[in-house]
């Protein structure tokens, strides 16, 4: 008998993610697909994860060469990296204990890349002030979001701590939350109105916690995931008023800030608007915000790196903070990616030319993808896209025939989760259901990555095309 | 200025219950003097020195070569046609990026990490215990082994007032311990090594300190290291096979921490592991005692603790309880991939024959080397000092010296509300530069230092000359009865 059995019910009664199914189906189709056995496409395209290395884009140069120095510093000898790349690599060598990436580092980071991510902030808030003893970097954006809930939320509280979360959400905010006994009090985004967020739904979300739990924060995503909107200013401020009104810590996942497509969109920090709101709530709403190395142009998920920035915290509470996050050291190659992130070759440097070049091309593509899912998913019929402004996803809306629920219903999955297994099973190609990420009720959605080469993109759009219709066709 | 809206009553009664450790105290202290080092204060010494914590490259150790070489192939693989770098350092680079999705070290992989490098961490595992199984679906890669050690106690973790969760720990342990438990809410039960025998788990104390932790709490695991983390105690097989009857009779989880399994140096003595010698045991406890251990990239020979990737082997345990090992873990997202690679590194080295296999074996050697005679070094000194002894450690990276400390000390720490060697260490600091780990020791009422001995032989001599000119003064000062 295991000792464990009596796990911990926070634990407990986290559903187990229907995707399951689907990675085990993917594993062995891959393992089919390598046997040799006859299937209508060779390989599995694996657009699932927010992470374009996988979906097939390469990695910046300028980041991987200076990472590659600071690992083995003898790459430097000889003439083969450029001069920055050496610069770089030297200076933050020295920025670590020892000079070695194999070190520790302090609590919140290593303090001169601490400080050029503040620096960061500030050109990108057109000079709202940011103090690097708000910077917190941690090991992937996740890990920060989660220490502070943990700080916020009150696992032995009754009414039980609750936190304002939109509907749809990324899945693993959702977990946290629950690990920590949390109540998650969903919110709905209009998708008709491109995802808008409305102040009267935050209303009517607070108003449904009454009784049932103690909200205590708001969380947004902007640019969205996995819905792909970007709010705008006014939406911006609307939910700061809104927060500051109803006394909710603000909680900004900002990781797709550096994916911005729609002509009309413009990403605007929350700690900017705060700041152009000016006092008295630029000087007491409590905010967190949070960026990664993992998402944006650079795409480097497996070195988790992200960090969080703390506005309008008090002092104490800060102390608190600082204990919790000392309990973790975050990889110094992340770091180094995040001080490249922050502070990228400029014009006139020898890595300028790649850089700009690489950077472009992604730029490109990503514009290109979005205008070609835009064109192609809106063309199909029972399916509906609202515009892409940012992000690195598709999240559109499929419009499932009864027959096929129903069918679905038989199979003990759901509708949106049944879609994505036919897919994969008959165009080998791997999404992941609306369900994972909440939707409205009788509405169901796919997501995939936007963030592949234009080849494979058009490959997508071609197999989902062919399956779509004859799906359509069976449960007709 | 308004009321801001968190006020200290509202921040999780949890997290404002995590102790904090006399490490950040001191480190604090050391981020202060390096602040007015830069502003030109003067110093009375050259440079801060850091030996508290077990980070061998911070203080000047260095890696392994063929680790560092085929982490930076797989971050540029433009290095895979670079004929300076050594066939086998680039076959392997190739063969870790095919494992990697994408090919690339910054997609994601799994939240138990690369099935690849879960295999090569069994295949090690096969190897090192002799043919005892081992397989990678029992194998979970965290980023760092605390993390892991960190989801096991949240499993572990509920109840309120005597029915909250306990966990036996040694009495001394590693600095993050205690906060880690405070941050799951799970009760410390504290069981006492006998430092007369170096050290050695003593079974009475153990179901002492059970025996008193129930009607406290529901004491469920117990937790130890070895080689003993401060400690450098190695047990011997009668000692593992004691706790394990102890633990399969009291039917508590058994956390094992071998991150230091490979830095044995006493002579004729060597690691055997828990699950090893679990296996050669009766059957029925083969079957069913339950055990995790852990082991990481921060060990003694690769130390490469900046890479953050650690592991645990779950042993016995009930499968639909393995299942949310993975769900805890995926709020990691999972373990940096450099890290999960490096354990590949670590745990599968060039063999012989190998071009890198010479530098390998002799970088190896000359870790353990300097490992040997810097505690023997450190171990003499330290014993010569008045008011200081040290048991001879038999593996590990520290040394543990007792202190005992005149009262003068005792009476200002009272005053100032610190434990007696965080003051020494405190003043140390400031007098020497040199920054040495409290002993933490809590209750026990002794006090001792945690001093990382794997350094340049070099610093070593550099710290044991800052340490003795402090604490002969300090020995003077009680003399001249100047604190």
């Amino acid at each position: 008998m295991s000792v464990l059995k009596e796990i911990s019910s926070n634990v407990r009664n986290i559903k187990q993610t229907e995707c399951l199914v689907l990675f085990r189906r993917t594993n062995q189709i891959k393992e089919e697909l390598r046997q040799g056995v006859k299937k209508p496409y060779r390989e599995v395209i694996d657009v699932f994860w927010g992470d374009p290395h996988r979906a097939g884009l390469k990695p910046l140069s300028f980041v991987r060469q200076v990472l590659a120095a600071c690992l083995y510093p003898q790459l430097m000898d000889g003439d083969k990296l450029m001069v920055d790349v050496k610069q770089r690599a030297q200076h933050l060598l020295r920025t670590c204990a020892g000079e070695s990436v194999g070190s520790y580092s302090a609590t919140a980071g290593i303090p001169q890349i601490v400080q050029s991510v503040s620096e960061y902030i500030v050109r990108r808030d057109g000079g709202v002030p940011c103090h690097p003893e708000n910077i917190y970097i941690s090991p992937g954006s996740q890990w920060a979001l989660t220490n502070i809930f943990k700080v916020l939320v009150n696992s032995e509280a009754s009414p039980r701590t609750g936190v304002l979360i939109p509907v749809p959400c990324h899945s693993t905010t959702i977990i946290s939350l629950m690990t920590l006994g949390a109540v998650a009090v969903p919110y709905y985004l209009r998708e008709e109105q491109s995802w808008a967020l409305e102040t009267e739904e935050l209303q009517r979300a607070l108003d449904s916690a009454k009784g049932v739990c103690n909200p205590v924060a708001l969380y947004v995503i902007n640019p969205g995931n996995p819905a792909g909107y970007v709010q705008s200013r006014k939406c911006i401020q609307e939910v700061i008023r809104f927060a500051a009104e109803k006394k909710l810590f603000l909680l900004a996942d900002e990781v797709y800030q550096d994916c911005v497509h729609g002509k009309e969109s413009e990403f605007v920090s929350y700690k900017r608007a705060l700041g152009e709101i000016g006092a008295p709530l630029s000087d007491t709403v409590e905010l967190a915000s949070f960026h990664t190395v993992s998402k944006g142009l650079m795409g480097e998920c497996g070195l988790r790196t992200g960090y969080v920035e703390l506005v309008n915290l008090d002092p104490t509470v800060m102390k608190h903070i600082d204990n919790l996050f000392s309990t973790n050291s975050c990889p110094i190659l992340g770091q180094f990616a995040l001080d490249v992130m922050v502070n990228p070759p400029q014009p006139g440097a020898p890595s300028y030319p790649l850089y700009l070049k690489e950077t472009q091309h992604i730029r490109a593509l990503l514009a290109q993808n979005v205008r070609r899912v835009e064109e192609v998913i809106n063309s199909f019929p029972g399916f509906s896209c609202q515009p892409l402004e940012g992000g690195a996803f598709a999240f559109p809306r499929v419009f499932l025939p009864p027959k096929a629920i129903e069918r679905a219903k038989e199979a003990g999955l759901e509708p949106d989760t049944f879609y994505c297994m036919r897919l994969l099973e008959e165009a080998g190609v791997l999404f992941s259901p609306g369900s994972e990420y909440g939707q409205k009720e009788g509405t169901y959605h796919i997501r995939f990555c936007i963030m592949t080469p234009t080849d494979t993109m058009e490959e997508i759009l071609k197999r989902l095309s062919v399956f779509h219709k004859q799906f359509m066709k069976e449960f007709s | 200025m308004p009321k801001l809206m968190t006020s200290l009553q509202e921040v999780n009664p949890r997290v404002r219950g995590i102790r904090l450790s006399p490490q950040s105290g001191l480190h604090s202290l050391a981020e202060n003097i390096t602040r007015d080092d830069i502003k030109g204060a003067p110093q009375p010494f050259k440079e801060l020195i850091d030996v508290s914590s077990g980070d061998p490259q911070r203080a000047g150790m260095k890696p392994i070569s063929f680790i560092r070489q085929v982490l930076a192939v797989c971050l540029c693989p433009e290095l895979l046609s670079d004929e300076h770098l050594p066939l086998d350092v680039r076959l392997r680079a190739l063969r870790l990026l095919e494992a990697c999705d994408g090919e690339s070290v910054g997609s994601y992989t799994t939240s138990s990490g690369l099935l690849y490098i879960r295999q090569t961490i069994a295949e090690f595992i096969m190897k090192r215990d002799e043919g005892v199984p081992a397989c990678a679906e029992n194998i979970f890669i965290s980023s760092g082994a605390q993390r892991g050690l960190m989801v096991i106690i949240k499993l572990l973790s509920g109840g309120e007032g005597p029915r909250q969760t306990g966990v036996l720990i040694p009495q001394p342990c590693p600095h993050a311990l205690l906060p880690l438990l405070d941050e799951a809410g799970v009760l410390a039960v504290p069981y006492r090594l006998i430092e007369d025998k170096n050290w050695a788990v003593d079974m009475s104390d153990l179901e002492r300190a059970l025996t008193t932790s129930r009607g406290r709490c529901e004491p469920r695991a117990i937790y130890i290291s070895n080689p003993g983390n401060p400690t450098g105690h190695l047990q011997d097989r009668k000692s593992i096979e004691k706790v394990i009857e102890f633990v399969a009779a009291e039917r508590l989880l058994l956390l094992i921490d071998e991150v230091y399994q490979d830095s044995v140096y006493a002579p004729n003595k060597e690691f055997i592991s828990y699950k090893k010698v679990l296996f050669e045991m009766d059957k029925h406890l083969r079957d069913t005692v339950e055990l995790v251990s852990f082991h990481s990239l921060s060990c003694a020979s690769v130390a490469e603790c900046g890479l953050r990737a650690g592991y645990m082997e779950v042993v016995n345990m009930d499968p639909g309880v393995m299942h949310f090992l993975d769900t805890m873990l995926c709020t990691d997202i999972n373990a940096p991939v450099t890290g999960q690679l490096a354990l590949d590194l670590m745990l599968g080295p060039p063999s012989p024959g190998d071009p890198s296999y010479n530098t390998f074996v002799h970088e190896t050697l000359l870790t353990r080397a300097t490992l040997a005679q810097n505690s023997q070094r450190a171990l003499k000194l330290l014993n010569d000092l008045p008011g200081m002894s040290c048991r001879p450690a038999m593996a590990g990276i520290y040394l543990y010296p007792h202190l005992d400390l005149p009262a003068e000390i005792k009476e200002q720490a009272k005053t100032l509300g610190l434990e007696a060697d965080v003051l020494y260490c405190q003043m140390l600091l400031e007098e020497e530069g040199l920054i040495i780990g409290a002993g933490d020791d809590g209750t026990s009422g002794s006090h001792h230092l945690r001093l990382c001995i794997l350094v340049p032989p070099d610093t070593l001599g550099e710290v044991l000359s800052r340490l003795s000119s402090f604490h002969l003064h300090l020995a003077d000062r009680k003399r001249n009865r100047i604190v």
